[in-house]
């Protein structure tokens, strides 16, 4: 699998899997990390130690502090892969300390949701 | 991304986790955009200042960060959601107010130079041509690149805190030559050259443009036109710089139509019950005109003019303090039209302004309708 690092790290968790753009400033609840937005298709799930999948983030970029605080509220993804970096997503990253990586379509394509994930972003490697 | 020894034992947390964090932050947008280095950076302009930008969570982010975390570069700050000499006369929640100053406390104990402004390039010196800065605040990333001569990516609040913190910035997008080069030319076809027409100008311009674009058909434009053309691009898009010069390759035209089609986006309102006057901030120059402006005048609505602190004692000392309030008007330092908790919708139905960008931010964030116009029209319409 081929993957580009944006924030090092290694994670080992269950796939939550998303195929819309997130906007954390807005979808989640910070102190729960539950998605609170009603039109998002991960509504009512929590992103509490799961490796997170989804495209991209969208909205404020002010969002990144909120990822900062899932982090620090104990309820934070333990690692994240997305379709295209956004500078929200990556500067939340970042911040938090939460690997980051992008996948081409393909292999976003593969993940299924549920199943277990051994990301290595050390190395570049989704097992 | 290659990193030196120095920046990779800094990533990894040898000089701390404040420092970690910062490269980190570097590294992961430098990732994001491509870049294949860092490169020095003599100053950052930082943004994520008002407590409504930030929220709960910026203002705890940054109270832990401050504990042992330095800037390394000249650092100057975005203003804030008041002014704290005047806030008192407002009604501001007491929590805001609190907030507020724990945010101002803490980029004050890592460093930052009290500034408060939006418009760094007009009230600081500038270094020397050519020089890579990093400027978080749109409009003035965008001045600093076509005005200024200066180099800078339209920086978000991280990067820009990271260069601040590192004295460094990844080496992509608007820092490299060959990305300066617009690839898009606008035709201004607009004759009533105004700093309104300006601002829809800009604003058309970041909705159309890559990186970089050419506009044509403008010259000698003056300072508050100038302003309100960077404002007005920062607010729409991505693009973060323009150069003036004849038409060349690709071209549209900003004409009567795109114009009125945007002024029907941002004007929602045919009158107002206040008038803001300030985004950007208004310079010496500025209030000097619009001192100026206003002799033999009242105004018949309130008018909320927002500068930076750096020019109050002159503001004062030449007069126009004195004039701008004995027309009515009221002098605001440290804040700015956007995102200020001041404009209310329980108080305000709308506001007149001639700011794209301050028309853009009331009606998405304030939730008040907007009266566009420019500032002659202002003067003439809303005195007595």
């Amino acid at each position: 699998m081929t993957l580009k690092i944006i924030v090092k790290g290694k994670a080992n968790g269950i796939a939550l899997v998303s195929k819309k753009p997130m906007n954390f400033l807005g979808a989640i609840d910070k102190k729960t990390g539950k998605v609170r937005d009603e039109n998002h298709d991960l509504f009512g799930k929590s992103l509490a130690e799961k490796i997170l999948v989804f495209p991209f983030g969208v909205g404020s970029s002010v969002g990144a502090y909120t990822i900062y605080s899932l982090r620090s509220n104990k309820c934070a993804p333990q690692a994240m892969i997305c379709l295209k970096a956004d500078l929200t997503t990556a500067s939340g990253c970042a911040l938090a300390n939460i690997p980051l990586v992008v996948v081409s379509k393909d292999e976003y394509d593969s993940i299924k949701d549920g199943t277990k994930i051994l990301l290595d972003a050390e190395n570049g490697k989704i097992l | 991304m290659d990193l030196t020894k120095d920046e990779e034992a800094a990533l990894k947390g040898e000089q701390g986790e404040s420092l970690a964090i910062a490269y980190r932050v570097l590294v992961a947008i430098g990732e994001a955009t491509n870049a294949e280095r860092l490169l020095p950076v003599e100053w950052a302009h930082l943004s994520g200042i008002n407590y409504n930008t930030i929220g709960d969570a910026g203002e705890e982010f940054l109270a832990g960060l401050s504990k042992d975390a330095k800037f390394k570069i000249k650092t100057t700050v975005n203003p804030m959601g008041f002014d704290f000499d005047t806030v008192s006369k407002y009604n501001v929640d007491e929590e805001f107010i609190k907030k507020q100053g724990n945010i101002k406390n803490s980029y004050e104990k890592m460093g930052a130079i009290p500034s408060f402004s939006c418009i760094p390039y007009e009230i600081f010196d500038l270094p020397k041509k050519g020089t890579h800065v990093s400027f978080a605040e749109s409009n003035a990333a965008i001045y600093a690149n076509s005005v200024s001569n200066l180099k800078t990516n339209k920086e978000g609040a991280f990067s820009a805190l990271a260069s601040a913190l590192t004295g460094k910035s990844p080496f992509s997008d608007l820092r490299k030559d060959e990305t300066r080069d617009p690839n898009l030319t606008i035709r201004m076809k607009i004759d009533e050259k105004d700093e309104l027409t300006f601002g829809l100008l800009g604003y058309y311009a970041g909705k159309v443009g890559g990186s970089s674009v050419a506009i044509s058909g403008v010259s000698n434009l003056d300072k508050r036109s100038c302003k309100s053309l960077c404002a007005g691009m920062g607010t729409s898009g991505v693009c973060g710089m323009f150069t003036f010069g004849d038409a060349r390759g690709e071209t549209v035209d900003f004409d009567k139509k795109e114009m009125q089609t945007i002024q029907d986006e941002l004007n929602t309102a045919d009158a107002g019950d206040i008038i803001t006057l300030g985004s950007p901030q208004l310079g010496l120059d500025e209030i000097s005109d619009l001192s100026g402006m206003l002799a033999g005048k009242t105004f018949k609505k309130r008018c909320m003019v927002f500068c930076p602190r750096a020019i109050q004692k002159q503001v004062r000392k030449l007069g126009y303090q004195n004039e701008i309030e004995r027309a009515g008007g009221e002098l605001l330092y440290d804040c700015c039209i956007c995102l200020t908790p001041l404009i209310d919708k329980k108080d305000v139905d709308g506001v007149i302004t001639n700011s794209v960008k301050g028309a853009y931010y009331l009606r998405t964030s304030n939730g008040v309708d907007v009266n566009l116009k420019n500032l002659h029209q202002i003067v003439e319409e809303e005195t007595k």
